[in-house]
C-alpha cells in the first residue's frame, strides 16, 4: 500500500467523511440559528403582513433568516440522502430520487433566499 | 454505498432504537416542514395576499395539527440531534448514560412543546376574548 494514501480515502465506504463532518457543522449552526427563529416567529404569529417586512426590513434578521434558510437546506438535504441511500437498493432509481430531491432543495433554498432579499429590499 | 445493517423489525422495541427511528423519522417531518416554511416566505414576496392565504391555511384545524407535530419533531431533532453531538465527542457511551439521556431528550422535547404552546394559545387574541367572555358569565 502507499505511503501517500490518508486513512481518509479508505475504509470500505471510500466516501463519506465530508458528509458526516458537514451534517455535524450545520447541525451545530442549527441549534443556534433554529431557537433564534422559532423565538422571533412566536413574537410575530397573530400580527399582521406589515410586522413581518418590518422585522425583515432588520439587516440583522433578514441576514440571520438567510443564514437559516441556507444551513437548514443543506442540512436537510445530507439527511435525506442518507434516507435514500438507506431504502432505495436499485441504483438507478436511487440515483435519479436522489437527483430530483436535492434539485428541489437547491431551488427551493435559492427561492426562500432571494425572497428574503426581495422583501428586505422593497 | 455504506454498509447496511438488519432491518428495524427483527428487533424487539427499546428505548434506544425507538429514539433512533424517531430522529429519522422527525428529521424526515420537518424536512416537509421547511418546504411549507419556504413557500410562505416565498408568498411574501408576491404580497400581502398570497402571503395571508398561505398563513390562513395554519389557522385551521388541520394547520394547527401539523403545526403541533411539527413543534415537538422540532424540539425532538434539536435535542436528541445534541445527544448525538456528546455521543461524536465520545461521551455519555456508557449504558446507563444513553438510557437517561434518552429519556431526558423524551422529557425535554414535550416540556419544550407544551411551553410553546401555552405561550401560542395565550397570545391568540380571539382565544384571549372567549376567555373574557366565559369569565364574564
Amino acid at each position: 500500500m502507499p505511503m501517500s494514501s490518508s486513512p481518509r480515502d479508505l475504509g470500505s465506504a471510500k466516501s463519506g467523511s465530508h458528509h458526516w463532518l458537514a451534517q455535524r457543522v450545520s447541525a451545530l449552526a442549527l441549534i443556534v440559528l433554529s431557537l433564534w427563529l422559532v423565538a422571533n416567529l412566536l413574537g410575530l404569529i397573530f400580527t399582521p403582513f406589515g410586522n413581518y417586512v418590518y422585522w425583515l426590513k432588520n439587516p440583522i434578521n433578514a441576514v440571520g433568516l438567510i443564514l437559516f434558510f441556507a444551513a437548514s437546506f443543506y442540512h436537510s438535504a445530507l439527511g435525506l440522502q442518507t434516507i435514500i441511500e438507506d431504502y432505495i437498493h436499485r441504483a438507478c432509481i436511487r440515483w435519479a430520487v436522489l437527483l430530483m430531491v436535492q434539485g428541489l432543495t437547491l431551488l427551493l433554498a435559492v427561492g426562500s433566499i432571494f425572497s428574503v432579499i426581495f422583501v428586505a429590499l422593497k | 454505498m455504506r454498509p447496511l445493517s438488519p432491518h428495524l423489525q427483527i428487533y424487539r422495541p427499546q428505548i434506544t432504537s425507538v429514539l433512533s427511528i424517531l430522529h429519522r423519522i422527525t428529521g424526515f417531518a420537518l424536512s416537509v416542514g421547511l418546504l411549507l416554511l419556504a413557500g410562505l416566505i416565498i408568498s411574501a414576496a408576491f404580497g400581502e395576499q398570497s402571503f395571508d392565504l398561505v398563513r390562513g391555511q395554519m389557522g385551521t384545524w388541520y394547520g394547527y395539527i401539523l403545526l403541533m407535530g411539527w413543534s415537538w419533531a422540532f424540539y425532538y431533532h434539536l435535542c436528541n440531534g445534541i445527544r448525538h453531538l456528546f455521543w461524536d465527542m465520545g461521551k455519555g457511551f456508557e449504558l446507563s448514560t444513553v438510557t437517561t439521556s434518552g429519556w431526558a431528550v423524551v422529557l425535554a422535547s414535550l416540556t419544550m412543546t407544551a411551553v410553546t404552546w401555552v405561550y401560542v394559545i395565550q397570545r391568540s387574541s380571539i382565544v384571549r376574548e372567549l376567555l373574557s367572555n366565559a369569565n364574564v358569565q
